[in-house]
């Protein structure tokens, strides 16, 4: 009697490959050649022995103490590369002129960055006043849950950053962020927003727009540090979020904005 | 950059009257996306055409049904080059398929456009032609011909009453999956737009049902028009009960999508939510050709009442196949024009609702109008092809007309 060879029946053997498809499209995606050629990302690489889970930044900002200035703008586009033409921004400045009666005016001349000509329309102004904006990183993020292929993500520390030897540029989370804070890198071809300066902020800096500001009027830190200068303004800042009825939870958080912020 | 090279950069930009925020002066979908939805509408609605003819036996429609198949098969296979030629990273698209985001209503594009080509459409078409396949891969002259039937056959032979009644069988059960899935299919691009919270232009719950209907009505009418101008062209008589009856199926889907939208728009009207000033302003100065000139009157109102005149009213058969022919053209205009003012309209109007912004369309480039023509006009030729080597007549075999 000979002995029985071992066989695989087609069941069998279909059902082997088959629990082993996920380890295939894993390889397949391994050695695409995005992911051969893709260098490590220095611009959100944090430094070795950052903890992502030991933090949760947030930003805050008081518009009482902003000057209109832009040297946040313009500093941000310094450290981050942002393209100097009109209109790309990670962050930027508007302007509000309120007349006594009325909606208020709203520009942002170049983002800002070259200050803000003086106003010659019209109306009589009453006051005026400047907002900071950015991407608000929230952590019911739109712009996460649209992405196709995952390459845009709320890190641990929360922050929402984009991975940008993954992203396709198909633009879709540039239509759901609510707050325009995206735009599509005209280089990479793929979409670009702020970090909170993550290169920065995981060495234990300040992002480049707060580091400038003159008037203090960004706060940045850690949202669950009470030591921390932006825990104490979210709490005692009598602050409020940017279209809050979306429910995005954004984790910049705005001091003395009036209704018609948004 | 200095503050006089930032003014002229300003100057080329779009045309921006209010409040923009500054990264959106500039559209992120351009005219390819317009086109995307219209050419899935097509397939969606020349699917569920046939499907009437196949499961609900309208039998007057037996003309149509195969011209309906090549119809949606044609257009399924242009539909993601639009969308592929406007990813900034192309290359990468593959990347949806293997490391899909299942929360995103985009990744599952992919899925949905395989799950449609290749179990709906392929399969339904390839079991209706077996019979003919096989009868031409022998009675074909060329021998070349004959092999690539034979090809299409995929080596089966057996055309015995039993085993047709089995195409018949499955042909049906893969319609009745289908139905779901064109709505699937054409619900779904509905709602990419439709659950973009942050657009009030776009976000609605009514959008995936108002994307639905229109692509019905955009489906029978290109049918409707195929059919009529190849009836033309192969001077061959037009069956007039199955002209009537795709008529009166146009008459009957444009008063439903006609409704939705309406209803849509007196909801946005009575909630009258911080979007309606700009919503307005955006209506009646940048949309108002394309919404209310090309999409409601000449697109939906007059084939409404043109039809209604000659379908129902006492006009001789000449006449009534010359005002189908002009509805036909004009929905296919008004459909156009609705996809145009939720892609290019839902970016015309500042997230701050506090301004407009104008669209330029290029016509050189990949997002101009040529490349555009060239997707809109390519489904036409691989229908022209596909019906030479798949002859959609009726009187060329088809399995009612033995």
């Amino acid at each position: 009697m000979s002995p029985k060879q071992p066989s695989m029946e087609r069941r069998d053997f279909l059902d082997s490959m088959a629990r082993r498809l996920p380890v295939w499209m894993f390889f397949l995606s391994a050695f695409s050649p995005e992911n051969l050629l893709a260098q490590s990302d220095s611009a959100t690489e944090p430094p070795p022995g950052y903890d992502p889970t030991k933090h949760n930044y947030a930003m805050g900002v008081d518009i009482h103490k902003c000057i209109g200035c832009g040297r946040c703008a313009d500093a941000c586009k310094n450290e981050n590369h942002v393209p100097r033409e009109p209109f790309f921004y990670r962050t930027w400045v508007e302007r509000y002129i309120c007349p006594p009666e009325g909606d208020a005016i709203v520009d942002s001349p170049n983002g800002g960055i070259d200050g803000f000509p003086e106003y010659k329309g019209d109306k009589e102004v009453l006051r005026t006043y400047f907002v900071p904006k950015l991407c608000n990183h929230c952590e019911n993020a739109p712009c996460v849950q649209v992405c196709p292929v995952g390459a845009t993500f709320v890190s641990r520390d929360g922050v929402v950053l984009v991975d940008e030897s993954y992203c396709v540029g198909c633009r879709y989370c540039i239509q759901a962020c609510p707050y325009g804070a995206r735009y599509l890198h005209p280089e990479t071809k793929t979409a670009d927003k702020c970090t909170f300066c993550y290169h920065r902020i995981t060495k234990g800096l300040l992002p480049a727009c707060v580091e400038v500001c003159p008037t203090q009027t960004r706060v940045f830190g850690e949202a669950g540090h009470r030591s921390s200068p932006i825990w104490r303004f979210m709490r005692f800042g009598n602050v409020t979020v940017l279209k809050a009825y979306l429910n995005t939870k954004p984790k910049v958080y705005y001091s003395g904005a009036d209704m018609e912020v948004r | 950059m200095d503050l006089h090279a930032v003014t002229q950069a300003a100057a080329e930009m779009p045309h921006v009257t209010g409040y923009m925020y500054p990264n959106e002066a500039e559209l992120h979908w351009s005219i390819l996306i317009v086109i995307y939805p219209y050419l899935t509408g097509l397939v969606a609605g020349a699917f569920i055409l046939a499907s009437l003819e196949r499961v609900f036996n309208v039998r007057v429609l037996q003309p149509v049904y195969r011209l309906s198949l090549l119809t949606a098969l044609s257009f399924l296979l242009i539909a993601p080059l639009p969308l592929l030629a406007h990813l900034g990273k192309p290359e990468r698209s593959y990347e949806m398929f293997l490391t899909p985001h299942s929360e995103s209503a985009m990744a599952m594009f992919g899925f949905v456009y395989a799950w449609y080509l290749m179990v709906v459409l392929l399969l339904e078409i390839w079991f209706d032609y077996r019979r003919n396949f096989i009868e031409w891969s022998k009675t074909k002259k060329a021998a070349l011909t004959r092999l690539m039937y034979k090809v299409l056959s995929l080596g089966t032979t057996d055309v015995s009453e039993k085993a047709l009644k089995f195409d018949d069988k499955v042909g049906r059960i893969i319609t009745i999956i289908g139905i779901p899935s064109a709505f699937l299919l054409h619900g779904y691009v509905g709602f990419i737009f439709g659950s973009v919270k942050a657009n009030p232009w776009w976000s609605s719950v009514l959008m995936p049902i108002v994307f639905l209907f229109s692509a019905i009505v955009s489906g029978i009418a290109m049918v409707l028009l195929i059919y009529m101008v190849t009836s033309m062209f192969r001077v061959k008589e037009i069956s007039m009960p199955c002209l009537n009856r795709l008529a009166e199926l146009l008459f009957y889907a444009l008063i439903v999508d006609f409704s939705l939208e309406l209803l849509d728009f007196i909801q946005r009207l009575y909630e009258s939510e911080e979007s309606i000033h700009i919503l307005s302003d955006m209506i009646s100065s940048r949309l108002f050709i394309s919404l209310i000139v090309t999409q409601i009157m000449l697109g939906t109102l007059l084939p409404i009442f043109s039809i209604a005149m000659a379908r129902f009213g006492r006009f001789p058969d000449e006449m009534k196949r010359v005002t189908y022919l002009f509805a036909a053209l004009l929905v296919q205009l008004g459909i156009f024009s609705t996809r145009w003012n939720v892609v290019i309209g839902g970016q015309l109007f500042s997230k701050s609702l506090r301004g407009l912004t104008t669209y330029k369309l290029d016509v050189f480039g990949l997002e101009g109008i040529l490349v555009s023509g060239v997707l809109l006009i390519t489904p036409f030729i691989i229908l022209a092809v596909l019906s030479r080597i798949l002859p959609p007549w009726m009187e060329s075999g088809h399995r009612a007309s033995t």
